[in-house]
């Protein structure tokens, strides 16, 4: 009796085996999932609701505020982003899909939120703005949302390509006390669960979104922190270049999704 | 203080049709009963009234309390009686207010 069961134990830990396989070795690692999809598939109906209407997606008003600072002079140049950049709708259709960006004066990539920071300091002689502040996420989000709708296209450039590499590395690396890699939950258990909520594939087609959660508009960079917290890792500091190259590979991994911004998520 | 608000309601509508107000209110919401990084309170900012009227006669009120969340989203209905003005007015805490009109045409 007790063999008996033994074997039935082993047949079963054999099938389960078998099942889990093809799975896990149908991915090279690093890769996205087969079937990209938006962590808008994993939302409840109310929340895309709420995502879909410009009239009541609360990022909406981020996006306001930044339409006013866009036009409002700033630092001692006396310039207007207007000034220089004329009418966002047509100057910034498609320019975030292209972040982050090579800066060749810098010598480093530099994400949406930089370059903005990097126009403040340069052109407008104007203070940077602080990461996560209401105004540099509203500026952020402005711009982002010229290019909503259009698919995410990282630049084929090749000084970028070192950067995407280093954070692919970034993304397979196990870290924390848990001692997880990015790649373990959003390529290998997406659409699972972790505590009742959905894992989804990790693709950043939204940002600045508005997270329920926060009560608030963040960056990507924030997101990221938060993922680094949950692992028990240390969190990049902010606009830290890893935290940049990462950034790099998931819009690359994420390369044809088009642009949500402003999204709003759980 | 004032913030930005969004208002949804029909340019026109027929006389005694029942019309759908959506409106959006940018406010942070700070329930009171949070504490910052040193273990200090931070203090409650919320929007307490919204109040809304049409020609002069309220029509919907809300009382809003701590639990509210973020940039409130309220929804609520009223019959179309005549063309005119829908006036929208949220006052809070720290003095803020926001306040917004829209003119609608009932045939």
């Amino acid at each position: 009796m007790k063999a008996r069961a033994a074997a039935l134990a082993r047949l079963a830990l054999a099938t389960l085996l078998v099942t889990a396989l093809p799975r896990a070795v149908s991915q090279a690692p690093g890769e996205p999932p087969a079937g990209k999809q938006s962590g808008y598939a994993w939302m409840a109906r109310e929340t895309r609701a709420i995502q879909d209407d410009a009239l009541a997606n609360p990022g909406m008003l981020s996006v306001l505020d930044g339409e006013a600072l866009w036009a409002r002079k700033a630092g001692t140049a006396g310039l207007a982003c207007a000034d220089c950049h004329g009418d966002a709708r047509l100057s910034m259709k498609g320019v975030a899909t292209r972040f982050p960006a090579f800066d060749a004066r810098l010598g480093r990539p530099l994400n949406l939120e930089q370059r903005i920071n990097a126009c403040r300091t340069e052109r407008q002689a104007a203070p940077a703005l602080r990461y996560e502040s209401r105004d540099l996420l509203a500026l952020t989000a402005y711009v982002a949302r010229q290019s909503h709708g259009l698919p995410i296209a990282p630049p084929a450039d090749a000084r970028l390509r070192p950067h995407v590499e280093a954070g692919r590395a970034e993304y397979l690396r196990r870290q924390g006390q848990l001692n997880l890699s990015c790649a373990q939950c959003h390529d290998g258990l997406a659409d699972r669960k972790l505590v009742g909520n959905p894992i989804t594939q990790g693709h950043p087609t939204g940002y600045p979104i508005y997270r329920l959660e926060w009560q608030a508009v963040g960056s990507l960079q924030r997101r990221l922190r938060n993922c680094m917290a949950g692992v028990r890792a240390e969190p990049h500091p902010y606009g830290a270049a890893e935290a940049v190259n990462l950034e790099a590979y998931l819009m690359w991994r994420a390369r044809g999704m088009p642009l949500e911004t402003p999204a709003v998520r759980p | 203080m004032s913030g930005r608000v969004l208002v949804t309601v029909p340019r026109t509508a027929r006389r005694g049709e029942i019309i759908e107000i959506r409106t959006l209110a940018q406010h942070v919401m700070e329930t009171g009963y949070r504490r910052n990084e040193v273990g200090r309170p931070i203090p409650r900012d919320i929007v307490r009234l919204f109040v809304c009227t049409y020609n002069g006669v309220e029509v919907f009120r809300a009382e809003l309390h701590s639990a509210i969340a973020a940039n409130p989203y309220l929804v609520f209905t009223t019959v179309a009686t005549e063309s005119g003005t829908l006036a929208f007015r949220w006052s809070g805490d720290n003095g803020y207010t926001a306040t917004e009109s829209v003119a609608i045409s009932v045939t």
